[in-house]
């Protein structure tokens, strides 16, 4: 508990000093120092102080696979951007559905939230190792049966 | 020197950033149905929030403005693909047929 106190404070503190730019001014500091307090109390009181409430061990695996999935992201920019200016034979849409082999909550909506973020193919239902999705073509379906983004998604969840 | 490279750099990802944003408009209007319109606005949910919100973040002179560009991103980044799946499970849930490259679809209109 002491632990997600500290950070908690920490984190808020480092935004509020991020987003006011006020780092010297004798009146709005210490009201910056009230509102990190205040919301680090309301925090305690709504029983948020744990490890869900204050996420800071996502944040080192992430770096990891964040830069990997802004790649897949430039990639199917790029398709999906020639679907577009090309012609409609090349369109060949319609729903399938992907296995994920996360184990908790946390790692299947990591997975489901990548698969949206790609362009070319949105997560429509989550379900118990499997996930429906609407794919514009049939080469990104392709690409999400060999199963690398839920190979490296549940990577990112066993370090978590 | 090194302003006229940040001035270059930040100029070439505001440019792509905005040449994105018009190809994800006319895929919006050429795309047959609902889904894949949702796919082209993805386009400017990404790759072209990202270009201009980095281009914008080469021309910040300070700190927290530049800590602000980076929240948006962030944030932008977090809601984007919630409203692209919220649409696209009330689309399915409404049991609307995606649109078949042979077949057609209820939601297109040619």
């Amino acid at each position: 508990m002491t632990r997600y106190t500290i950070s908690l404070t920490l984190v808020l503190s480092v935004i509020w000093l991020l987003l006011s730019g006020m780092w010297t001014h004798p009146v709005i500091l210490p009201l910056g120092v009230v509102s990190v307090a205040l919301t680090v109390w309301l925090t305690f009181r709504l029983d948020m102080l744990d490890r869900e409430g204050d996420p800071l061990h996502l944040v080192l695996p992430s770096l990891r696979y964040w830069p990997w999935l802004l790649g897949q992201i430039v990639r199917a920019n790029l398709q999906v951007a020639g679907r577009i200016l090309g012609r409609r034979g090349g369109l060949h849409p319609g729903l399938a559905t992907v296995r994920s082999s996360q184990k908790s909550d946390l790692g299947r909506a990591i997975f489901a939230n990548s698969i949206t973020l790609t362009p070319g193919t949105v997560t429509i239902r989550v379900r118990d190792g499997e996930i429906l999705y609407y794919a514009l073509t049939k080469d990104v379906v392709k690409d999400l049966d060999e199963g690398e983004m839920d190979r490296r998604v549940t990577r990112l969840e066993d370090q978590l | 020197m090194m302003a006229l490279i940040l001035d270059i750099l930040s100029w070439t990802l505001l440019m792509a950033g905005s040449l994105l944003l018009i190809v994800g408009g006319v895929g919006l209007i050429r795309f047959p149905d609902f889904y894949s319109r949702v796919q082209a606005a993805g386009l400017t949910d990404t790759l072209c929030s990202i270009f201009i919100l980095l281009g914008l973040l080469l021309q910040a002179d300070n700190v927290p403005l530049a800590a602000k560009i980076l929240f948006t991103l962030l944030f932008l980044l977090f809601t984007g693909p919630t409203a692209a799946h919220a649409l696209a499970k009330t689309a399915h849930h409404d049991e609307l047929e995606p649109w078949k490259a042979d077949a057609g679809g209820a939601s297109s209109k040619q």
